[in-house]
């Protein structure tokens, strides 16, 4: 959509083998990230290093502390240690080139507002305060409205959508958003294969336009087919690289098997020694 | 009301100016209030105006609307620090943490104002109104400060609608585009608090989350769009302000504030039961259609089926016949069918029925879903064939044309459902 992103980011015939360290910073680079509500941990001792131009699936049993690591990224959780770069630079540097899609369930969608409106909310970082959006913010929330194939349902009050639909809403207005990062929670989950056909078709066009997307994602089956790489979590993390290399049954098993013994009395282990450990 | 009419007009001019006033913001701002689902946090701001008021007074012993305002601006601002800090240190929830900090700054008004009362003098006299209001001591000081506040509080809503509406929606997304989402939240709270000043001398603490949440749920009910909503709102507060203070000023002994709440109430009532779309009796009515349709259709469908086992499909069959297929009574087959009967789907003889080419058709048209249906729970959910009439029975009402095409496409367009039976064909049934 805006063209200067495309050129500094040339797409890619298909996903490079490596990271590019020097020339082009990874468009997202978690480091030793520590995240802990209360007490308790959520995320441990995280290093994540992801490529600019993938499409990338984070993966993990429930409470593995997918989510929060989107949302640490977003700076909405403070991490306890470690830290965070989109391109090379702090979140708050490059917030307008990071788009978000919350989970579905996370909104009340009996609110008094339109599909086509939800969506303009994507622009209202470039609208910026005090005004409202203009003509063109409308246009182009529109336009994201077509791309997902809804454009017809712009006037309809949300909760008269589908679940589908309201996802399909949810990714137009990161859509409008214009962001070289997209950072998805579930965007998969609970759509109906009309929407999982469109939101597969906007991730292949969005990796076309070489943009980034790291979505978290529960259907494991589905993994090698709409994605480049994984990122395989479970409070700590277990494996991280391009699909071929990396979603191996070892390493599921070592994600989702026995996560209540072996991971969380490692942690704990860890938990105790760390200020040791830590040279 | 000829001698003393000028006197009754200007009180009552006052009384009215301030309870729409008071009407007008609270609607306003109180839709903020309800979408967020803070409405118990407005009561609880409310009552903690209590004290505030009355440290005020003993502080400055002047009884002039701005200190004791301010009072109950810092009171009010106090009670919801302290809710957020007991949420936030604490395994305390939020309800309880409102419900907690309600009571203890409401009994703490109650001791403070009891204890002024009983101070030698007598400028004390008077500060018992905040506790339900008294319109009718307005005067113009007190509309002054009121339409001030006002103003600002409808124009911050101006200014920052966009923003308040991503707070209220999608607080997450909001923060993610670089919002301070905390910022914003505590300016809308502080707006509340200046509201609930607002309020205090024509509705007082204890009634003032009424003039807040119900016009705003009474809005809600008329419209999908936050900004309809939000005048919607407002033009009801004003309303019930107005008319609730005249209401007062024509009936003695009538108290303005409790009045106000009334007639907001009122409207919320008539707002919940006649509402198109939202509305109780709208609902019903769909419901109602609804169990006609399907009394119709199944009527039809029953004749037709009648013909299939017969094999006459233009059959006459009687009303017992009829009357035994789903226990029905003679009197409701005849209630069913008389729309049909206006329709030309179906023709009477005497009490015998039978389908005319119209209603073959779209008998055919409902037997179809439900074949159809049959088959698809059969086949791909492999329930056995003795399970899948009944929720065939529901889907043939239910499923739209374009569905129960794609279905028989899937499906490979079978011939017989899995009880051996004719599925008819959409092309015989045009023919």
């Amino acid at each position: 959509m805006n063209p200067t992103h495309a050129a500094e980011q040339p797409a890619r015939e298909t996903p490079g083998p490596a990271i590019e360290p020097t020339e082009a910073p990874p468009a997202l680079e978690v480091h030793d990230l520590t995240v802990a509500y209360r007490t308790q941990p959520v995320l441990w001792d995280v290093d994540v290093a992801l490529p600019a131009g993938r499409l990338t699936a984070v993966v993990g049993p429930n409470g593995a502390g997918k989510s929060t690591l989107l949302k640490a990224v977003l700076g909405l959780v403070k991490p306890t240690t470690g830290w965070v770069k989109v391109f090379g630079a702090p979140y708050a540097e490059k917030r307008s080139w990071v788009g978000y899609v919350p989970q579905r369930e996370s909104v009340d969608w009996d609110f008094p507002t339109s599909a086509l409106d939800v969506v303009t909310m994507g622009l209202y970082g470039q609208v910026g305060w005090f005004r409202r959006p203009s003509r063109t913010h409308v246009a182009t929330a529109l336009e994201c409205l077509d791309k997902l194939g809804i454009k017809d349902l712009a006037g309809r009050q949300i909760s008269q959508l589908s679940g589908g639909q309201q996802q399909r809403v949810f990714l137009a207005r990161a859509l409008a958003q214009d962001a070289r990062l997209y950072l998805m929670d579930e965007p998969f989950a609970g759509v109906d294969a009309t929407t999982e056909r469109a939101i597969f078709a906007l991730l292949k066009e969005l990796r076309r336009e070489g943009r980034t997307v790291v979505a978290v994602h529960h259907d494991l089956p589905t993994v090698p087919e709409y994605f480049d790489s994984v990122v395989l979590l479970n409070m700590r993390l277990v494996a991280s690289g391009p699909v071929a290399t990396t979603f191996t049954q070892e390493n599921l098993q070592q994600t989702y098997g026995g996560r209540l013994t072996t991971l969380s009395q490692a942690a704990e282990a860890l938990l105790h020694r760390r200020p040791v450990d830590k040279k | 009301m000829t001698e003393g009419g000028i006197v009754i007009s200007y009180t009552l001019w006052n009384v009215l100016a301030g309870s729409t006033i008071l009407g007008v913001t609270g609607g306003v701002l109180g839709c903020f209030t309800l979408l967020r689902r803070q409405s118990l946090l407005g009561d609880a701001l409310a009552h903690a105006a209590l004290p505030g008021v009355c440290v005020a007074f003993l502080l400055t012993g002047s009884k002039s609307p701005l200190p004791l305002l301010l009072g109950a601006l810092a009171a009010g601002v106090a009670g919801s620090l302290l809710i957020l800090s007991i949420v936030r240190w604490s395994r305390v929830k939020e309800d309880s943490a409102i419900g907690i900090i309600l009571s203890v700054f409401f009994g703490l008004g109650i001791v403070l104002l009891t204890r002024i009362q009983q101070l030698p003098g007598g400028n004390q006299s008077g500060l018992d109104k905040f506790l339900f209001g008294q319109a009718a001591s307005l005067v113009a000081s007190d509309l002054a400060v009121m339409g001030t506040l006002s103003l600002a509080v409808l124009a911050a809503v101006v200014l920052l609608f966009k923003e308040w509406k991503l707070l209220a929606f999608d607080r997450t997304f909001g923060a993610s585009l670089g919002y301070p989402m905390r910022g914003l939240e505590i300016g809308l709270t502080c707006l509340l608090v200046v509201v609930v000043v607002v309020g205090l001398q024509t509705v007082g603490v204890v009634l003032m989350v009424a003039t807040l949440v119900t016009p705003a749920a009474a809005a809600r009910q008329w419209t999908d769009r936050l900004s309809v909503m939000t005048v919607l709102s407002g033009a009801i507060g004003g309303i019930s302000g107005a008319s609730g203070a005249i209401a007062s000023g024509l009936v003695s002994h009538l108290p303005t504030g409790p009045t106000i709440v009334l007639v907001a109430s009122a409207m919320l009532v008539v707002s919940l039961l006649f509402a198109p779309n939202r509305g109780l009796l709208w609902a019903a009515l769909r419901e109602r259609r609804f169990t006609a349709r399907i009394r119709r259709e199944n009527l039809l469908k029953d004749v037709y089926l009648f013909g299939e086992r017969g094999g006459g499909r233009f059959e006459f069959v009687s009303r017992p016949a009829l009357m035994g297929e789903r226990g029905l009574g003679g009197a409701e087959i005849e209630r069913h069918s008389l729309p049909l009967l206006r329709a030309g789907l179906l023709e009477r003889f005497g009490d015998a029925l039978r389908l005319t080419p119209a209603g073959l058709v779209e008998a055919e048209r409902l037997v179809r879903k439900h074949r159809l249906w049959e088959v698809y729970l059969t086949r791909r959910l492999e329930l056995p064939p003795d399970h899948v009439h009944r929720d065939a029975e529901a889907m043939e009402h239910a499923l739209s044309e374009a569905a129960v095409d794609d279905l028989d496409e899937m499906l490979g367009f079978p011939e017989v459902d899995p009880h051996g039976r004719r599925i008819p064909r959409r092309e015989k049934a045009e023919t």
